[in-house]
């Protein structure tokens, strides 16, 4: 048990570079005007943990008032706009930009070897945008808030409520195109950006499914745009292209809402299916098994990601024969998932396996993930859907991806690159304990509404019959656990940037080339620009790299 | 791949040369940075073209459903303005153009001259459409603000248009969703007027920086992408111009 790979510098003599892309420049106006990709990740890093914990607190009285049958913490219309902004921060302000904007914008520009991402205004104006976005919703939450759910459900978002539909739906806008930025930069970096040698077969798996997330965003995410644009000129101007009333068709706008918000999972998961690729090669000391097909299926996600939509709209009166196709093309989403998964088991296989911090996460995605994917399977089959849609089954699959799936890879990916970003270790024992909590404490909260889902109960009600309480109660404590499973990291961490012991370049024994560089980085990442002389995931170049530095030394 | 090969080439070429003022610190070679920019710009483009996509859905179907409502309001929008507009666009995109060839070959007075033919084309376009929005007002054809059906419920009360087309009556019921031609109409063409706004704005600033030279001593990069932006605007019109105005034009 006590195998690791950690492999620290003497921590008597080690000191944190005295050049590094956080001690470059101080002062405020630094951080708020810099273009350097990693300093703009650190303000997403900080932005979206505010966030993540207002839609956490928010989740935290969801659950509480579903402890008793009775709505009796809350009136009913007040639970209704606790659970959209729940929904809305979550997705656009905290799942969207998690891994993307974070994670990818501090290792992106790194992993393909240049100096930053190709725009890096453009990344600023991004990270402005959210915050402008993030501001324009807090506003709405504390006028009132918006009780439409986060789908903005016409005619109940244009005719029937009297919520604030209009500043929410510019906020989502507004953030959009924030998310919209980031894409595009990736893209356009990945493209042109890439150092020498680095051909596309030899890029990290990150980079990979952070392009494939990145093809959604710059694809999807406007035509949500233009929807939201035409709901709140139906509110303001009513005229209904949407409100049946007025001769609009409701139907249109879940067609086009969903044409976003289809993809739109699969930008929240893609990125952290990334970041388990380079962490459970990392800590089984192996290449990623079948990376080309790993790669290839981030694209085939994105690909079919697009022709899917319909299967939220199968009780909504589109044909029968389209909710045939639809589900066809739903259940063959799980074919690149399968490969995934199958492929990161096979990686295990035969491998040097560790379990430090990053690790067990990503452990606890792969159980995870492939309970929310197969109950996907359950929902995407139109028979059951028609029985389990708009109940806790749904729920319960999509915080199993979302939450189970994304959220552990985001902590994963956190806990894998903190001593790159910080230049400090986290307290192994302590982050262990907090991976293992979580766990728990998320199957303790979600697994017992699949359990009400197939008994019937529906989702977005203050109340519920009595007879379902025993697991709500399960359901509620789990997510007590669950929240100081949340909670640890944020402290230790913020420790740890003081005390925690000096990492050195490469504590993981890493391949990317991110690990080849000092911690925390210059702010041209690299002393010079590196060459890819090898494959990705190649550990016998860095023996022979590891040996050499040695043998010079010596 | 081969973009990659052509990065390294590039790396490899410029690495030892001086770099010029305008390249930006985090690029191997000004080739990589116009490439990347220039690419950029494209995406951006991509999703444009999915944002007008929805709107176009959205007439596409309703289009569909009210097809005579839909005849029948474009009668009323004038055929003679919307043709002047789109030869406005055309010559405006045909200056642009010329723009970027100056800037390519360094001529700056061409360069000025032709943004400033640029922005006026462009002032132009958006004070005949401002016309047109009028007529609509006067015409009570403003959905949501100023709207009323009777002419089409009675079409000989609009003597103009039913003199050339010989509308038929409609009943309330469907003279009523010529309201929703009437705001994709103002939708769509208010779309594409704020995308000309915002194109001006930067013509302004781009006249600005052009008579400082900025733009003709090799680095025209913005110039030329600004262009795409341009061309791009027009393109939207385009399709704009049949979908509203001409597709229904028969008597």
């Amino acid at each position: 048990m006590s195998a690791t790979i950690v492999s620290l510098p003497d921590q008597s003599t080690a000191r944190i570079p005295k050049m590094n892309f956080l001690s470059k420049e101080n002062g405020l106006l630094s951080w708020l005007l810099t273009g350097d990709h990693k300093r703009i990740a650190t303000l997403y890093l900080i932005s979206i943990t505010f966030f993540f914990f207002i839609g956490g607190a928010l989740a935290g009285l969801i659950r509480l008032e579903l402890l008793t049958p009775q709505s009796d913490l809350m009136a009913a219309d007040t639970y209704n706009k606790v659970f959209t902004m729940h929904g809305l921060i979550m997705i656009f302000f905290f799942l969207v930009p998690s891994v993307p904007a974070t994670i990818g914008n501090f290792v992106i520009p790194m992993m393909v070897g240049a100096k930053d991402l190709a725009l890096p205004k453009i990344n600023l104006l991004s990270w402005y945008l959210y915050i402008a976005a993030g501001g324009l919703m807090l506003y709405t939450m504390m006028i009132g808030g918006v009780d439409t759910g986060w789908t903005f459900t016409t005619p109940l978002s244009t005719h029937y409520l009297n919520t604030n539909v209009v500043p929410a739906g510019l906020a989502v806008f507004i953030a959009g195109f924030s998310s919209i930025f980031t894409g595009l930069n990736f893209i356009v970096t990945i493209h042109k950006m890439r150092c020498p040698g680095m051909t596309w077969f030899r890029l990290p798996l990150f980079i990979w499914s952070n392009y494939a997330a990145s093809i959604l965003m710059v694809l999807g995410t406007p035509v949500l745009a233009i929807t939201l644009v035409l709901v709140v000129l139906e509110r303001t101007v009513h005229i209904g292209v949407f409100d049946p009333k007025l001769g609009g068709d409701p139907l249109l706008f879940q067609h086009l809402f969903w044409f976003y918000s289809h993809p739109a999972v699969y930008i929240m998961i893609l990125p952290g299916m990334g970041v388990i690729s380079e962490v459970i090669s990392t800590f089984s000391r192996k290449r990623v098994f079948g990376y080309t097909a790993v790669a290839f299926s981030s694209v085939a996600i994105a690909v079919f990601a697009f022709f899917v939509w319909a299967h939220h709209m199968f009780i909504m009166g589109i044909s029968n024969y389209a909710a045939l196709v639809f589900s066809l093309l739903t259940m063959l989403v799980a074919v690149p998932s399968a490969i995934k998964i199958f492929n990161w088991s096979f990686t295990l296989y035969k491998g040097s396996i560790t379990f430090e911090t990053p690790m067990l996460y990503s452990i606890g995605f792969l159980g995870l993930f492939t309970i929310g994917g197969m109950t996907g399977v359950f929902l995407g089959a139109t028979g059951t859907d028609i029985h389990l849609t708009e109940t806790y089954f749904v729920v319960a699959h999509f915080h199993f991806v979302m939450v189970g799936g994304m959220l552990m890879a985001f902590l994963s990916g956190i806990h894998f690159w903190w001593p790159k970003w910080t230049g400090r270790m986290y307290p192994e024992k302590l982050s262990q304990f907090a991976a293992v909590t979580t766990y728990i404490g998320f199957n303790l909260t979600f697994f017992p509404q699949f359990i009400l889902g197939t008994l019937g109960m529906p989702r977005r009600y203050a109340a519920y019959p009595p007879e379902f309480q025993v697991l709500n109660v399960f359901s509620t404590a789990g997510a007590t656990v669950l929240g100081v499973g949340y909670l640890l990291p944020v402290l230790y961490l913020t420790w740890s940037l003081k005390y925690g012991q000096i990492a050195g370049n490469n504590p993981w024994q890493a391949t990317g080339l991110e690990w080849q560089t000092q911690s925390p980085p210059l702010t041209e990442n690299f002393a010079e620009i590196p060459i890819m002389d090898h494959e990705a995931y190649d550990y016998e170049w860095l023996e022979r790299q590891q040996a050499k530095e040695v043998a010079s030394v010596g | 791949m081969s973009d990659s090969t052509v990065i390294s080439e590039g790396a490899l070429a410029e690495g030892h040369h001086e770099h010029p003022p305008y390249q930006r610190h985090h690029f191997e070679s000004v080739a990589q940075q116009f490439d990347a920019t220039n690419f950029a710009m494209w995406l951006f483009l991509l999703t444009e073209i999915m944002f007008f996509g929805g709107l176009f859905m959205a007439y596409l179907l309703m289009r569909n459903w009210y097809y005579q409502a839909f005849v029948e309001g474009s009668h009323h929008l004038s055929i003679f303005w919307g043709t002047s507009n789109t030869a406005v666009l055309i010559t405006s995109s045909f200056t642009m153009a010329m723009g970027v060839w100056c800037a390519q070959t360094r001529r700056k007075a061409g360069l000025v001259l032709c943004l400033v033919l640029t922005f006026i084309l462009g002032i132009m376009f958006l004070c005949i459409k401002g016309i047109e929005w009028h007529g609509e007002w006067v015409d009570h054809h403003v959905p949501g603000l100023r709207f009323t059906d009777s002419d089409f419920i009675n079409p000989a009360l609009d003597a103009d248009v039913y003199h050339e087309y010989h509308d038929r009556a409609m009943a309330p019921d469907a003279a009523n969703k010529t309201e929703m031609y009437f705001f994709l109409y103002f939708a769509m063409t208010g779309m594409h007027a704020l995308h000309m706004v915002i194109g001006i704005s930067i013509l302004v600033f781009m006249i600005f920086q052009a008579t400082r030279g900025a733009y003709t001593e090799g680095h025209f990069t913005f110039v030329e992408n600004f262009g795409l932006y341009w061309h791009f605007v027009d393109i939207i019109w385009i399709f704009l111009f049949p979908l509203l105005y001409l597709v229904s034009r028969h008597a």
